[in-house]
């Protein structure tokens, strides 16, 4: 295979987001630089009984966004969320898939719990309300199987952009949406694909989700405050608020997207994983595996710890994750830890599981094009465990070149992902 | 211009095996099932299958979870992550591998998943809707999605490098051994691979009829038949494989032995929409697993197919096959027709097999179809298996939906 001579790398050129708050990448960052939040008492089941009755919801009318009422009914939301998503990001870049031999179109979305919401409704109808375990088949629909595997969600995404080159879906739990784009920039560099619809979709907001992060008490049980109701790195936060969205992004590589003259909100620079092997929910609070995930990335781009601007945090507001990755900044960074801004949008938009870490890399891109951070919402009390800048409540002008982002998820793994604003940085790759 | 000799020799290595699948647990038991035709397909004992209009599935015989999943891990995850924790043991045994002796950060895990943990999320659902929220247990959570394979794997055996979770329906598993390549190259010296699925349970049963593609044949041993004009769609089974890999350097180093099959080539591709009349991708994604592992057409000595049973689909596969290789130009086997298709394990247990066979210089044959129907223009090995020198193996897998997956093995004997 003739490949171009020097090392391949990957840009973002595109952006796409359905998160809670808004349609669209503009009403992405008027929320995260607004420092609102869109947490609030879940609607789209009734939460009486659940012990967290609070999610980050989005407000979405698929049939606005362009979807035929066939593919509403075949779509699970997930799938709804992320083909709106990877449309947006595709005219976002400016690019015409048509020119490229569609083999060259890569697919690369993450999702932690795939289509639940399809599969907990078709349950209910074929188990007659729960209460036959030998449900009957004859009631099902012709797409419960395009249900049953999340898959779907990349089928959908792929078929929709054309793309014929490697298509996957990525279910790494809560790091998925940071995974697939890892993924993606895999498939870049290594010449598998020139373009790459990359990013992540969950929408988990139905009574079995409610119920199983119930039952571990994950998820918030401030029920009287929705809106202030996840407080990542606040000493009185009290568990994670679920949360539904999705966030696509075209990468490109990145000579070809120079050449047609892309705007370019970022060079993905270096991404790691690791796994704590502890245990499927808990961490240890050194944070020793994540740190390892950040300094193997940073290692790839060949950067120094103090080249970090600034770390988007996985911050989901339980006790034992912000102590961890508090931890795994210090001991990746060293006293730079002290000096770089770090906060947790999901203060703002929740924890939408696998979606999140694309929404979270989509965050750092707009960060890097604004030079703004978004602001740790809900944060007013420290917490002497968590002593490092969060950036309480309100959004700061910064001026930064690298952005890190980490996520944290289920299965004890670790993902670092570094993003560079465009020619900031003279630097060898390894 | 790296040399073939050259790719050959630094290719990953598959260094073990772990099979648990419906022709038995254990290299052993799964190879001599293979060699004798024997198969694992048999009517549903997980369930009562009677109502529904397929009863016939490749369940794994005699599976007592209790010795061989620890009890804690058993009430914390599905039937599909017991089969995968069973033969990670046996896969990790059969390499020799003992992962306290290696770099921690440098054995990595990618696992692929069709569906999950199908059977216990239907119980906590039941729980759900006949008793209340209170009753969902703590392990949903962590037992019904995708990655509670790869997560149990990892912490079990102290594997803190890269994990990865491919669902690419039955091409995923395949997927996940071209992800363990691209670990391989980066930074991982070992990668625990493969996947196992079991969706045996009511839904599950009902979530694959929906799909229209399973046969529902009443007599069992003409149920899948791929290849044949008789075909009529395929049966679902239960299982997999866990699979051992290693870059060369690190198998060497730790004594490992020439292992089973070396990875030498592979290429991922999706199908066009119906509607936009381009060809499948199956036939380039095979061309450019080939190309990617210096192998010319000639060069390959047996095929292994994704045989899905459909009519459509099979005259799509040999087509490839056909275009590629001439008519009759390379063996092409499925021995798969023994386990019924096993979605996220079907791939992985695919690989296995091929290894097996470069390593016993024995090409397994298909047992079902008495012929291929004559317009596929296939060399369909039937009958009993056929005594081969072989050097070089391809893998074929599709997904549902469009997935195309292709893999190169070579044999570790050059």
């Amino acid at each position: 295979m003739s490949r171009p001579t020097g090392p391949r790398r990957a840009v973002i050129t595109g952006i796409g987001t359905v998160v809670p708050g808004g349609v669209g990448r503009k009403a992405l960052w008027d929320l995260l630089s607004s420092g609102r939040t869109a947490t609030r008492r879940i609607t789209l089941f009734d939460p009486t009984p659940f012990r967290s009755q609070v999610a980050a919801e989005v407000d979405f009318d698929a049939a606005a966004m362009g979807l035929t009422p066939q593919q509403i009914r075949r779509m699970d939301r997930a799938a709804q969320f992320v083909v709106v998503s990877a449309r947006e990001a595709v005219a976002d870049s400016g690019i015409e898939l048509s020119a490229f031999e569609p083999e060259r179109i890569a697919v690369s979305i993450g999702s932690a719990v795939g289509c639940t919401m399809g599969l907990e409704q078709e349950y209910v109808t074929l188990s007659n309300g729960g209460r036959d375990w030998l449900v009957d088949h004859s009631y099902g629909v012709q797409h419960l199987y395009g249900y049953m595997v999340p898959s779907t969600l990349a089928v959908e995404v792929a078929r929709d952009s054309g793309a014929e080159g490697p298509v996957a879906l990525i279910s790494t739990g809560c790091t998925s949406g940071l995974d697939s784009i890892g993924h993606a920039l895999q498939l870049i560099e290594e010449g598998s694909a020139d373009v790459v619809v990359a990013g992540a979709t969950d929408a988990p907001l139905s009574p079995i989700t409610a119920a199983c992060f119930d039952a571990i008490k994950a998820t918030t049980p401030d029920n009287d405050r929705p809106a202030e109701a996840s407080r990542p790195f606040d000493r009185d936060r009290s568990g994670f608020v679920l949360a539904e969205g999705s966030a696509v992004m075209v990468l490109e590589e990145k000579s070809a997207a120079e050449r047609r003259g892309a705007r370019i909100y970022a060079e993905i620079v270096g991404f790691a994983g690791r796994s704590n092997a502890f245990h499927m929910t808990g961490l240890k609070a050194e944070g020793r595996e994540m740190a390892e995930a950040i300094r193997v990335a940073l290692d790839q781009a060949g950067l120094d710890p103090t080249a970090v601007g600034y770390i988007n945090a996985h911050g989901s507001g339980t006790k034992q994750n912000d102590r961890h990755e508090t931890a795994a900044f210090k001991r990746s960074l060293g006293d730079h830890a002290y000096a770089v801004p770090v906060s947790s949008i999901k203060s703002m938009v929740g924890h939408s599981l696998g979606a999140i870490g694309s929404i979270e890399v989509a965050a750092c891109a707009l960060a890097l094009e604004n030079q703004v951070v978004p602001p740790t919402a809900n944060l007013h009390t420290p917490d002497s465990e968590c002593d490092l800048d969060y950036v309480p409540l309100t959004a700061r002008d910064h001026r930064m070149d690298v952005v890190l982002s980490v996520g944290s998820g289920f299965g004890g793994f670790q993902s670092a992902m570094l993003l560079a604003r465009p020619g900031a940085v003279p630097y060898e790759r390894s | 211009m790296t040399s073939p000799a050259a790719v050959r020799s630094d290719a990953p290595v598959i260094t073990g095996l772990g099979v648990v699948a419906p022709t038995g647990i254990g290299t052993q038991e799964h190879w001599a099932a293979v060699l004798g035709g024997k198969s694992g397909i048999g009517r549903i004992s997980r369930f009562d299958a009677d109502r529904y209009p397929v009863r016939y599935a490749g369940e794994v015989p005699g599976f007592v979870t209790t010795d061989r999943v620890p009890s804690r891990l058993i009430s914390q995850t599905d039937r599909g992550t017991h089969l995968a924790l069973a033969a990670t043991v046996e896969a990790l045994a059969d390499a020799g591998v003992d992962p306290k002796q290696l770099p921690e950060y440098e054995m990595a895990v990618v696992t692929a998943s069709s569906s999950g943990g199908t059977e216990f999320g239907q119980h906590e659902m039941e729980s759900l809707y006949q008793n209340g929220s209170a009753w969902v247990g703590a392990y949903q959570s962590i037992a019904w999605f995708y990655a509670a394979t790869t997560g149990q794997v990892s912490i079990r055996h102290g594997l803190r490098g890269p994990c990865g979770v491919i669902c690419c329906e039955q091409a995923g598993g395949l997927d996940a051994v071209g992800q363990s390549r691209r670990l391989i190259r980066r930074d991982s010296r070992l990668v625990v691979t493969g996947g196992t699925d079991a969706s045996l349970c009511p839904y599950g049963l009902t979530a694959q009829l929906s799909n229209g593609e399973l046969s529902t044949r009443t007599d069992q041993d003409r149920a899948y038949l791929p290849f044949s004009p008789d075909a009529s769609g395929y049966l679902p089974g239960e299982g997999g494989a866990i699979l051992i890999m290693e870059s060369a350097a690190a198998a060497a180093a730790r004594g490992a032995g020439p292992g089973y099959a070396r990875v030498l080539g592979y290429a991922a591709g999706f199908d066009p929409v119906p509607e936009s009349g381009r060809p499948p991708a199956l036939r380039r994604t095979l061309e450019t697993a080939l190309a990617d592992a210096g192998v010319a057409p000639d060069e390959v000595d047996v095929v292994f197919a994704d045989a899905s049973g459909v009519p459509e689909q099979d005259a799509a596969e040999a087509a490839a096959i056909r275009q590629v290789f001439g008519v009759g130009g390379v063996p092409v086997t499925a021995p798969k027709t023994l386990t019924g298709r096993l979605y996220g394990g079907g791939g992985a247990l695919d690989v296995a097999t091929a290894a097996l066979a470069l390593r016993e210089g024995i090409i397994p044959h298909t047992t079902g179809p008495e012929a291929a129907a004559p317009e596929y223009g296939l060399d369909l090995v039937l009958g009993g298996p056929r005594p081969a020198p072989l050097r070089t193996a391809l893998v074929l897998a599709r997904g549902y939906g469009g997935f195309n997956a292709a893999l190169v093995l070579g044999s570790t004997a050059d």
